[in-house]
């Protein structure tokens, strides 16, 4: 064991996932104050309703775009594997903050790697669907139809997206180290042996397997 | 007209101003009586000061080829030939139908952008339009336009200036034949039973009225010859109602996603208070041998009997 800490994000996934961060905020800000009448004054915060209306889809397509980038970085690593099953039968004891029986996991834990597919999911349908209702573009190619599935889809989608983030972010509260590991890239080896064991075997391997216990010997 | 006038707003959850009645309005257009000399078209366009491109003729007598934000009314004309192998030249002046449930007034997320008047007549107000189109998407009748100068929706507005002011819609004062009427909705119901009565005895068993009961009843009615098949009139809905997926996204979706976002949000805040952080004890991990910490106290010795020599030095 040594003191070294693990790099768990390099600087540019970082900046990717924070730019996919704002970009999310602010499409889902003024995404709301177009699905809730309640939520409407929050178009004030992109200078009124007409300009909520013209930049929601530009944040929209750019959060898409990079969010691939998180993709391409991040898909590997969210295949499920076989004890996953098992981590997801014992969610609750997770929940309590305990880990009797809780199977050791790789780089994400099977949550996280929901998280991930229904993030992507998500992000495609409200692509696509998006494209549909995008009246200033697109809407005109399309039968209404068409185009009231693409609300429905869209607004379905754009809830269960925010539902997921609110879920991630309270999860980055809840366990301490992982916003630090997204802000600065790194963490402590405990955090990474006690939350994901598997992936600081894997990452630790190539170190020198039996490092002297002492320098003096 | 006085903010007391308006019973419906859009985006607006609480109840506008309602303590005032007025009786309903309704236009009357009597198909049967209609002979399409589109002055109603000319009428509107006047007094609204709308004037349309000049486009071209696609071999229809439809002109211009469809409604837009400078066309708020359009007759639209059908040749229709019957069982009975005679033809008949169906002629509809399309517009908005100034339901009682209004789906784009459902639709449109702008607080106060389309407006419904204690009198049934449904207006837009563009000031407050912030161009998304979703009245588009609510309205069962095709009716909305955006127009691409200023993206805002336009529509007939019942010529609600002009009725504001004890006038007719501008249309209905040029119609040559009395086809188009207008009065109370009453009025025009008995009205227009006196002209089915009169159109049946003549053999037009399927005259009637439509009212359609599906948006609640209509501010613009028509007499029909083919009541029982609207359709028949350029693609008048027959059962028109707003879709029950516009229903369903501006409808129960709405406080239900609300809900769902407020109780996740708790979810954590509550999970927080009752189970707290996951925190990373390093106890937990007897990482006793980790010499970290001995190095911002050189002057620090600690013994450790369980290595070897004891002492460990930075």
């Amino acid at each position: 064991m040594n003191d070294k800490t693990i790099l768990r994000y390099t600087s540019n996934q970082r900046t990717n996932h924070w730019l996919v961060a704002i970009l999310f905020l602010m499409a889902a800000l003024s995404g709301l104050a177009l699905f809730h009448p309640g939520l409407f004054w929050l178009s004030n915060l992109f200078g009124g309703g007409s300009w909520t209306r013209i930049l929601h889809p530009y944040m929209g397509v750019a959060m898409f775009v990079l969010f691939l980038g998180l993709v391409f970085s991040f898909w590997r690593a969210n295949y499920f594997s076989a004890n996953d099953r098992l981590w997801l039968t014992r969610v609750g004891t997770v929940m309590r903050n305990e880990e009797e029986g809780v199977p050791p996991i790789g780089k994400y834990n099977p949550a996280q790697k929901v998280l991930f597919w229904v993030l992507l999911i998500c992000m495609l349908v409200l692509l696509f669907s998006g494209l549909v209702i995008w009246r200033a573009w697109f809407s005109a190619y399309f039968g209404i139809t068409s185009i009231r599935w693409a609300m429905l889809l869209h607004a379905l989608a754009g809830f269960i997206l925010v539902l997921s983030i609110i879920i991630h972010i309270y999860a980055g509260i809840w366990i301490r180290g992982s916003v630090h590991a997204m802000v600065r890239g790194r963490v402590s080896r405990a955090w990474a042996k006690k939350h994901h064991e598997l992936w600081y075997r894997e990452v630790t391997r190539d170190e020198t397997p039996e490092r002297p216990i002492s320098k003096k010997g | 007209m006085a903010s007391q006038d308006i019973i419906a707003r859009s985006a607006t959850t609480t109840m506008p101003p309602s303590v005032r009645t007025q009786e309903e309005v309704a236009k009357l257009i009597d198909t049967t009586k209609c002979i399409g000399c589109k002055a109603c078209q000319v009428a509107c366009s006047e007094w609204n000061e709308l004037r349309d491109d000049v486009g071209h003729n696609l071999g229809t007598y439809d002109n211009p080829q469809d409604l837009s934000a400078d066309t708020w009314t359009l007759m639209r004309f059908t040749e229709h030939e019957t069982d009975a192998g005679n033809l008949q030249w169906l002629i509809r002046k399309d517009g908005c139908m100034h339901c009682a449930e209004p789906g784009c007034l459902a639709a449109c997320p702008s607080p106060g952008a389309i407006i419904k008047h204690v009198n049934g007549i449904v207006d837009f107000d563009q000031d407050h339009c912030i161009g998304c189109g979703y009245c588009i998407t609510g309205c069962p009748f095709n009716i909305p336009r955006i127009s691409q100068k200023d993206h805002k929706a336009y529509k007939c507005t019942l010529c609600s200036d002009r009725v504001a002011v004890g006038l007719e819609p501008a249309c209905v004062k040029t119609c040559p034949t009395g086809a188009i009427v207008f009065g109370s909705k009453e009025d025009m119901k008995e009205h227009a039973a006196e002209r089915i009565v009169d159109l049946k005895s003549r053999g037009f068993e399927n005259a009637g009225l439509y009212d359609p009961e599906g948006v609640g009843g209509t501010h613009v009615m028509y007499v029909l010859h083919h009541a029982d098949t609207p359709r028949l009139y350029a693609g008048l809905p027959d059962h028109p109602v707003i879709s029950p997926l516009v229903d369903l996204w501006k409808g129960l979706s709405k406080p239900l996603a609300l809900l769902a976002m407020g109780a996740a949000v708790l979810a954590g805040f509550f999970h927080y208070v009752r189970v707290g952080p996951q925190r990373v004890e390093e106890d937990e991990h007897p990482v006793t041998l980790d010499p970290a910490v001995h190095e911002f106290d050189p002057s620090v010795h600690t013994f450790d009997p369980t290595k070897p020599g004891g002492e460990d030095r930075p």
